[in-house]
């Protein structure tokens, strides 16, 4: 099975593990490689007008020495002999000019690369952060939050800083190292040839320390993911954290989570604490070497004092740009090893995905249909075997049974969370797979238990079910439910900040908020999972009050336990092992109904 | 002022004194055996290729090699201990934030968001890693080299030196400059990144939410102007950086075209050799990294000190609620829990959450709190483990103030349930067992029967299987469930239980009802409650009603005698969907 890694190792698969193939490392290099061309190609021009500037940089830089060299061997001697400064001057006037130009050209050069590279971490961003949007509510169940967040923080982070810095280093050294190169071997052959005798050992160091820190660099993503996933943990429930003294035992996991980053970290320094002085040494080596062949060679006749000069200081400037570049390398892997991840959360295919070409839905009628529909979520355990259902539109269902008996998921599918592993789910006889998730969403949503506020004001959460809605319409949807009187209450009314997590307001606000959230959207079609459980039963008599003006006219599934609720729907499903064991009026099918 | 934040560091450098002294004076032997290598090469071309002495070549050669090798040497020394150093002084300051955090009251993680507090304990600490193992050690060994090389210098000629240091003047100015402007973008740039953390925060934990409304592309709106205001600033820093820099390198390249030309004239005028000329030259090769490098340093130096400002905002923060320094040891056996004239309003907030409560819990008695949506039930509660501290009035337990007691002692002693469980990366067997340090196989088979959680035998690893959010995701009830489980295991002293059944199923809450029943009778329990049937549990119940105790008494008598509470939790009939109901329809469709 040649042709298996590929496909066993698409999107994140690869996170989290220890051991690589050799085979696996290529294919996991390439995607990253791919992804990082893509990010950088819209910006194709600035990065050829960076180079050129850079070019044009390293031009000045090379002409220095070169200078040097013209002003000690020709600049001086007339000097000495005859007093005339003339071409003393010229040359140093020369290598003033090539200063400033190198100057300007570094200012360019710096402010360039540092949009460029914001560009590309922009455009990661977004490209990363919609991706994870785009993917289930399953996936996101199995990531978790926290690798999310890593994915966002510390994965850019590691990128930028390959942009920022490292760039601007592998473009500078390159040209450097080949402009020396041409520059030694113009000054004289031979004796650039010893010097360029050292660039096979420094291939060699290479290509060790490549090997190794791609193994370190890995780790240390791996760790630091780790580290934030717990960090996230801690902070999210910290409720619970203090109030079972958990601290101690948090604080031994963390330490030890901490530690294996550090260990990760040293490993990495270390193999590059080898590297970089290795390079170094072989530089130092190298200038012995040209020293005692280009004395002889001075000593022969065959080369002036101050192409020897010329040739030590470039020597200096040759082993910079390679120490750089070992720089660069570290950079490089730890970025590499980001690309990783990021070039596999972006290959995570969206398993509930949005159509190609999408049938348009302007303005539904509410109609719901299950045609065989068949369930299971990741663990092979079938939730729904065989389930056929046609909710007319304008309908108002009440879907009762069992914990587990498969309600929720008939919900879910309904709003469309998950696809059905059989069968069809349609809207307005159209599969919910041929909608665009626009059109799905205005048509139908969801109210469920947890009601999750962002941060910002009260008015900005309800205003989330109508973008663009007037601070009128929203405060009219909050009357509506009811929610008016706790929220003018507050300290800001409308404009209280719900700040983290909407810690201040108690689970049934919340619930109120998330009501009046889908009241302002308006949908053809509500589903409400148990999304009265939280309030108690004035609030919730209002919310149903609300309910039965609201659902007048459109089609809703409402999970519940409570009689009460069940009053206010046409018809009641009740729901036990996956299939819809009873179906009729309310008083019909529950004894002990009043008529709604 | 943020310049004396970074100072505030030093405690966690102290311990790495020794090493960070091995690494400045490796480096600093270091950059003498490199500029000896100038010197030898002077020596070469006064000497062997002066006097054309070939053999005498050899030997000097060798020199350079030999202290080219030892430089080599030290520079991994160097580089091998500061990795040590740098990782260790980073690790130390995560430990040592993440530990105040866990200390620091619910309050504070009320006000701050993860993103904020997770972006300094990443994104900061890093920073001034970086600028401790490496911008402080080279700031200092770059001033050596600077001071040493053209001490060198004016060996070698000294009006020439002069020049050359007095050309490096303006670096100073310069960078005075370049620090103002830099240190307030820099701030502006990691409080818009701590900005942006929250906003993916929320992106991955309300992605149900975006999902259920369709609003990926506003969210995504709203992320793309979080990073943008992040692209603006730093691209803002990349322009103050690359003025800097471009100006910064001029210096050492301007001076050296002033030796050359002073130089030229030294030789002329026979106070320099033409090996002398070239030996300078290449020795002030050596103070181009320094000066150059030293924009590098200072804008490091900038990002470390808005760094370690935003950490010690934290760090400076005292928690609110601590352990206290001599606490009164509570007595053993069941307690009695007591407000006494108690209010609490959050800070920031004028308006009292809790106004005047009067409340008393007897040993082993079960109280019910009744309460509208948003009366304070669940601040009443977090109060009694001081997750809260109450702004006004004082809680007792057996008599004595809650903030005399032992914090570890108190949290021992009163158990919680909450409404939203929160269950922690780790094994079912783990979590049930947090805060047991007594507790045996006995105590948790029976918290795992009171909760109706036997369902964990049934995972995959029965009692050790990894839950929470890196493990196996269990369904809000089942969540609840262990959450209660762990709050009564052990049979605690005190019960506070807020609502901690609303995601159950009629059946299993009846059966939770009844074992909880038989716990309940020598444990004393406050439990928030919603629903006439948890009511049941109850010897009394208090009404909360606008931030006070309205009524307390049995449910009967309140049902009778106050209106309000009958509106908040009366109908108590039939309400629920009665498992009987549902088995009835079942059995009929079977049979």
């Amino acid at each position: 099975m040649a042709a298996a890694p590929a496909n066993d190792w698409h999107g994140v698969a690869a996170e989290g593990q220890d051991q690589i193939t050799a085979n696996m490392a290529s294919f996991l290099r390439g995607r990253s490689k791919r992804l990082l061309l893509s990010v950088l190609r819209p910006h194709a021009r600035a990065v050829a007008g960076s180079i050129a500037t850079i070019f044009v940089y390293n031009l000045c830089a090379l002409a220095g020495p070169w200078l040097v060299k013209l002003a000690i061997d020709s600049g001086i001697p007339p000097l000495v002999e005859n007093g005339s400064m003339r071409k003393l001057v010229l040359f140093v006037g020369l290598y003033v000019v090539a200063a400033v130009t190198a100057g300007i050209t570094d200012y360019e050069f710096t402010k360039l690369t540092g949009r460029i590279g914001q560009d590309v971490l922009f455009d990661l961003r977004s490209r990363v952060y919609d991706h994870f949007q785009k993917l289930s509510v399953g996936f996101h169940e199995r990531y978790t939050s926290g690798r999310v967040i890593s994915r966002l923080t510390s994965d850019i982070d590691a990128i930028g800083e390959l942009l920022a810095y490292g760039l601007t280093t592998l473009s500078w050294s390159l040209m450097f190292l080949i402009g020396i190169t041409v520059l030694m071997l113009l000054l004289d052959v031979p004796l650039a040839l010893v010097a360029l005798a050292s660039l096979p050992f420094v291939l060699a160091l290479t290509v060790w320390f490549r090997a190794n820190s791609s193994r370190a660099y890995r780790a240390t993503r791996e760790a630091v993911t780790a580290v934030i996933v717990q960090f996230v943990e801690t902070m999210g429930g910290m409720r619970a954290v203090q109030a079972f003294r958990r601290e101690p035992r948090n604080q031994v996991i963390f330490t030890d989570l901490n530690d294996k980053y550090a260990d990760a970290n040293v490993w990495s320094s270390r193999l590059g604490a080898v590297y970089g002085p290795g390079v170094r040494m072989l530089g130092n080596a190298t200038a012995a070497a040209v020293l005692i062949v280009g004395g002889s060679r001075v000593l022969d006749g065959e080369i002036t004092v101050g192409v020897l000069a010329a040739f030590l200081l470039y020597l200096k400037q040759f082993f910079e740009p390679v120490q750089e570049l070992s720089q660069f390398y570290s950079v490089f892997q730890s970025a590499a090893a980001a690309l990783e991840k990021l070039s596999g959360v972006l290959d995570e295919q969206a398993v509930v995905a949005e159509p190609d070409s999408p049938t348009p839905l302007r303005s539904a009628k509410g109609d719901v249909r299950f045609d065989g529909v068949h369930f299971s979520y990741r663990d092979e355990v079938v939730v729904l075997p065989h389930v056929d259902l046609h909710i007319p539109a304008g309908q108002t269902v009440a879907l009762v049974g069992r914990t587990g008996a498969g309600k929720t998921t008939i919900a879910r599918l309904i709003g469309r969370f998950y696809d059905p592993t059989d069968g069809r789910v349609l809207l307005d006889d159209i599969d919910l797979r041929d909608l665009a998730d626009e059109d799905l969403r205005r048509a139908v949503v969801t109210v469920t238990q947890e009601g999750f506020l962002f941060s910002g004001s009260v008015a900005d959460n309800i205003e989330l079910g109508r973008p663009g809605a007037s601070r009128a319409e929203v405060e009219a949807a909050a009357r509506a439910i009811g929610a008016d009187v706790f929220i003018e209450a507050l300290p800001k009314g409308y404009d209280t900040d719900v700040a983290k997590r909407g810690g201040r307001l108690s689970s049934g606000q919340r619930q109120l908020v998330a009501f009046a959230r889908a009241f302002l959207a308006d949908p053809r079609v509500l589903i409400l999972d148990e999304a009265t459980s939280s309030l108690d039963l004035p609030t919730e008599r209002l919310v149903q009050e609300a309910l039965r003006t609201l659902l007048a006219d459109r089609t809703a599934v409402i999970i519940a336990h409570r009689l009460s609720t069940v009053e206010i729907a046409d018809r009641v499903l009740v729901v036990d092992a996956g299939r819809i064991i009873a179906d009729g009026a309310p008083a019909d099918v529950l004894p002990g109904v009043r008529a709604g | 002022m943020h310049r004396f934040a970074l100072w505030r560091v030093r405690s966690y450098v102290r311990p790495h004194v020794g090493r960070m002294v091995f690494m400045i004076v490796a480096s600093l032997v270091a950059t003498a055996a490199a500029a000896a290598v100038s010197l030898v090469t002077k020596a070469v071309i006064d000497g062997p290729l002066a006097r054309g002495d070939r053999p005498g070549l050899l030997p000097l050669a060798l020199l350079a090699l030999g202290l080219g090798t030892f430089e080599g040497v030290l520079a991994f020394l160097r580089r091998y201990t500061l990795a040590k150093v740098a990782v260790g002084i980073e690790t130390e300051m995560r430990n040592d934030l993440y530990e105040h955090l866990q200390a620091l009251d619910v309050g504070f993680h009320d006000r701050w968001q993860t993103g904020q507090l997770l972006s300094r304990a990443v994104g900061d600490i890093s920073v001034i890693r970086r600028f401790i193992g490496y911008g402080l050690t080279f700031l200092f060994i770059n001033a050596c080299t600077f001071v040493f090389v053209i001490f060198l210098l004016a060996r070698m000629h000294f009006w020439l030196a002069m020049l050359t240091a007095v050309g490096f003047l303006p670096v100073i100015w310069l960078s005075k400059q370049f620090n103002k402007s830099y240190g307030s973008v820099s701030r502006l740039v990691q409080d818009q990144t701590g900005d942006l953390t929250t906003m993916v925060e929320e992106g991955a934990q309300g992605v149900r939410v975006i999902k259920a409304y369709g609003r990926r592309r506003e969210m995504h709106q709203r992320f793309l102007r979080g990073a943008g205001t992040v692209r603006a600033s730093s691209i803002e820093m990349a322009r103050l950086r690359a003025r800097f820099f471009g100006m910064l390198g001029q210096f050492p390249k301007l001076s050296q075209a002033a030796v050359l030309l002073g130089g030229a004239v030294a030789v002329a005028d026979g106070s320099l050799t033409i090996g002398g000329l070239v030996a300078f030259l290449s020795l002030m090769v050596m103070l181009i990294w320094p000066v150059e490098s030293l924009g590098e340093i200072i804008a490091m130096g900038e990002e470390a000190s808005t760094a370690a400002e935003r950490i010690f905002e934290v760090l400076d923060t005292a928690p609110a609620i601590a352990e206290i320094a001599d606490p009164v040891p509570l007595p053993p056996g069941a307690s009695s829990v007591r407000f006494e004239n108690v209010s609490f309003a959050y800070p920031g907030s004028a308006a009292n959450v809790l106004g005047g409560v009067d409340l008393e819990v007897r040993p082993g008695e079960t109280l019910a709190l009744v309460g509208a949506t948003g009366s304070g039930k669940t601040t009443l509660l977090n109060l009694i483990p001081r997750l809260l501290d109450v702004t006004g009035g004082r809680i007792t337990i057996d008599g004595l103030d809650v903030r005399d007691l032992s914090l570890a002692e108190l949290r021992a002693r009163v158990a919680v349930a909450f409404e939203e469980p929160n269950l922690f990366s780790a094994s079912v067997r783990e979590n049930v067992l947090l805060a047991g340090d007594h507790v045996g196989q006995s105590d948790l088979d029976e918290a795992l029967e009171v909760a109706q959680a036997k369902f964990v035998h049934d995972l995959p690893w029965g009692l050790d299987t990894r839950v929470g959010e890196q493990g196996l995701s269990l369904s809000g009830g089942q969540r609840q469930r262990v959450a209660l489980a762990r709050a009564v295991v052990g049979r605690p002293g005190v019960l506070v239980l807020d609502d901690p059944l609303s995601a159950l199923d009629v059946r299993t809450e009846e059966r939770v009802h009844a074992e909880l029943h038989r716990v309940l009778r020598d444990v004393t329990a406050i439990i928030a409650v919603h629903r006439p049937s948890t009511v049941a549990l109850a010897d009394r119940v208090a009404f909360l009603h606008e931030g006070r105790i309205a009524a307390v008494g049995t449910h009967r008598e309140l049902l009778a005698t106050n209106d309000e509470y009958a509106a908040v939790i009366g109908e108590v009939h039939e309400d629920v969907l009665d498992e009987t109901v549902l088995a009835d329809v079942a059995g009929e469709e079977v049979a």
